[in-house]
């Protein structure tokens, strides 16, 4: 019988050498003339793990790794196929601690599936809420999600339901839904493994909205950094059509729902959904004033469903399970779970995927042993290039909207860096207004000019010059910013350099060296 | 990747299948670039005719996006993420060491090779990151870089 071996096909994991790996068992199973069949699964978040191989035996699947390509050999002297011991040995994967703390409710399927297995899809629970959806009307979907509490990932945190009831409330003859596949964020990759892995959750929530609101043409807006899942999920859209999920009648109903990915191209404010929506009517990625919604006039003047990858994801898993169950995670009014992403200088990165509420702390150390250089953590950023850096009085935080927004920072799309005692806040505040100089789309003064003016002036903090004179003008500066820019580019840079000048001031006292 | 030389006649050929598209001068663009490598100047004035847009209109999209190229690429490229979580792992070490190696400095275009900076290829766990000719490399060092 044909021993399974999963091999991720995830880019993170390819960027270590998961194809190579994949190659060398093949190989090394024709050499020793054994029957194997290797399925290229995505991830399973664990990307400290990667090359993440996993053997398909009688008490489940057993994990070793992290594999690089020359252990592949004495994995098989090891007889990894009946699960032997290796020094690489994990046991079973759903018994390897970092898994076995998580939640997962978004990334339910994530890691365990073929990604453009329809079958394997709706063999782990997929579609169970399409097919739910499709017998219910719009006012029924959209009432399930709005008591599910499921509020936007992507960084805003705006009530699903609401938006969703104000777009199905909207008389017009043509309705979009648009997936916020922009994940421009340092420190996100959650949307990016989604799609690479389990592309068919997208789909199947983007659907719902549809049939939800009475849409019939999605977009799905994504990244040129992301080849990969730029192509996977042209593929799963593919297989989709063909198997009657998309198309004239979703499922056989009444709805039609025809989706199509149009690719970014290079720019980070175009993660802002109005700049989404220029962008993808072909223009310059310059952002819209609010009001109109994009609900009421979005993507071609028409009411749109904009959502993040994250929260379309979470649909399925609300409407096949039922609000009350997704509701139930969480705590205050962040309910169900938030996929975090642990990154930068972490021993243990990857995704977690947990009910809010999960402090800080048990984050980084519990889940993510800390640094990768083994030197003192010292800094935090929490929520992308626009999100604040904690210092470590911060840890006990818990992590969930009103809570970080309370400890002076913000979620975000869920991303956690970390860095190590080598780092200098100060010289991270200046590439906070460099990186917002850069991508600023020039619409509002503040943003396009301040932002220069802002890394000029730090660089004048961090030379000596006038110091305590120049904090205050950069202060000033931050509360210019912050009033004075239509989006969160310039609206939220102010807050990576306020959060490290308050927790680092020591870093901003002019050249005089810590 | 070789890319033929730019001609009108192909140019048209990549934008018939385009004429139905709602909102098609970024993705007119694109397809451009991905035929020819780059968008020739005389790029500008097809698409605005193609679509009756204003040459006005093309130029301003094909001047904001940081991915659209108006002259063809170096045989090679580089490209280093030196967005935060990549920094908080030494991406700015590594950008002097790579331009101390090719003797070349990032962010300037030589005639056999491009090293630029990124921001985020979504490999955040494993940086620094960088893509080189297109491949991704995670926990990238001077010597994968340019290997």
């Amino acid at each position: 019988m044909s021993t399974v071996i999963y091999v991720p096909n995830d880019s993170a994991a390819i960027s270590i050498g998961a194809d190579q790996v994949a190659a060398l068992i093949a190989q090394e199973a024709v050499k020793r003339s054994l029957d194997v069949t290797i399925i290229r699964n995505g991830t399973r978040g664990a990307l400290w793990l990667e090359t993440l191989v996993e053997v398909l035996t009688s008490q489940g699947r057993i994990a070793y790794g992290p594999v690089q390509p020359e252990d592949v050999s004495s994995l098989f002297d090891s007889d990894f196929l009946q699960g032997g011991a290796h020094k690489l040995s994990l046991g079973l994967t759903e018994e390897i601690a970092w898994f076995a703390g998580q939640d997962r409710v978004t990334y339910k399927r994530v890691g365990l599936i073929d990604p453009l297995s329809l079958k394997d899809y709706e063999a782990h629970g997929g579609l169970v809420g399409l097919r739910k959806a499709i017998t219910q009307n719009g006012s029924e979907i959209v009432a399930e999600v709005t008591a599910s509490g499921l509020r936007g990932r992507g960084g805003a945190g705006f009530p699903a339901g609401i938006k969703w009831k104000t777009v199905l409330d909207a008389p017009a003859d043509q309705k979009y839904v648009c997936c916020n596949a922009d994940e421009g964020d340092s420190g996100t990759f959650a949307d990016r493994i989604l799609i690479e892995a389990d592309p068919f959750t997208l789909i199947e929530g983007m659907a719902i909205a549809a049939v939800a609101v009475g849409a019939t043409q999605g977009f799905v807006y994504l990244r040129s950094e992301y080849p990969t899942a730029i192509t996977r999920m042209r593929d799963a859209i593919a297989i989709a059509e063909k198997a009657g999920v998309l198309g004239s009648s979703v499922l056989g109903s009444k709805h039609a729902f025809n989706l199509e990915v149009r690719v970014g191209a290079g720019s980070y404010v175009c993660g802002e959904e109005t700049a989404m929506l220029e962008s993808l009517e072909g223009k310059r990625g310059v952002i819209r004033s609010k009001p109109p919604l994009p609900a009421i006039a979005g993507l071609f003047g028409k009411p749109t469903i904009i959502n993040n990858v994250l929260t379309l994801a979470s649909v399925p898993a609300v409407i096949a399970d039922g609000a009350a169950a997704y509701a139930a995670r969480g705590t205050g009014r962040s309910l169900g779970t938030q996929v975090f992403q642990l990154a930068g200088n972490i021993a243990r990165g990857g995704v977690i995927e947990t009910a809010f509420g999960i402090t800080l702390e048990t984050l980084v150390h519990t889940f993510g042993g800390g640094t990768l250089s083994g030197k003192p953590l010292r800094a935090v950023q929490i929520g992308g290039p626009l999100g604040a850096y904690f210092n470590s009085s911060h840890l006990g935080v818990s992590m969930d909207y009103e809570s970080l927004a309370a400890a002076g920072g913000m979620l975000g799309h869920g991303g956690v860096v970390l860095f190590d005692d080598s780092v200098d806040l100060a010289q991270q505040a200046k590439f906070a207004m460099e990186f917002c100089a850069l991508e600023s789309c020039g619409k509002c003064t503040p943003c396009r000019l301040g932002s220069t003016r802002g890394a000029e002036t730090i660089q004048k903090i961090i030379s000596g010059v006038d110091v305590p004179a120049n904090k205050l003008l950069l202060l000033d500066l931050c509360d210019v910013m912050t009033d004075g820019s239509l989006c969160a580019m310039g609206g939220l840079t102010p807050l990576p350099v306020k959060s490290a000048m308050n927790n680092f001031p020591e870093d901003f006292t002019g050249g005089a060296k810590k | 990747m070789s890319y033929p030389s730019w001609s009108i006649e192909e140019a048209t050929r990549v934008l018939s299948p385009l004429k139905n598209v709602q909102g098609p001068v970024l993705i007119a663009l694109q397809a451009v670039q991905e035929r020819f490598g780059y968008v020739h100047e005389d790029a500008v004035g097809l698409i605005a005719e193609t679509f009756n847009v204003s040459r006005a209109d093309v130029h301003g999209v094909l001047t904001y996006y940081h991915d659209l190229r108006t002259s063809p690429a170096p045989a090679r490229s580089i490209q280093i993420c030196v967005a935060e979580a990549c920094q908080s792992v030494g991406s700015r070490e590594l950008v002097t060491a790579v331009e101390k190696k090719l003797g070349k400095k990032i962010d300037e275009t030589y005639a056999d090779i491009e090293i630029k900076s990124a921001y985020c290829f979504g490999n955040c766990a494993l940086g620094p990151s960088a893509m080189v000719d297109g491949e991704l490399i995670g926990r990238a060092s001077v010597e994968k870089v340019t290997a």
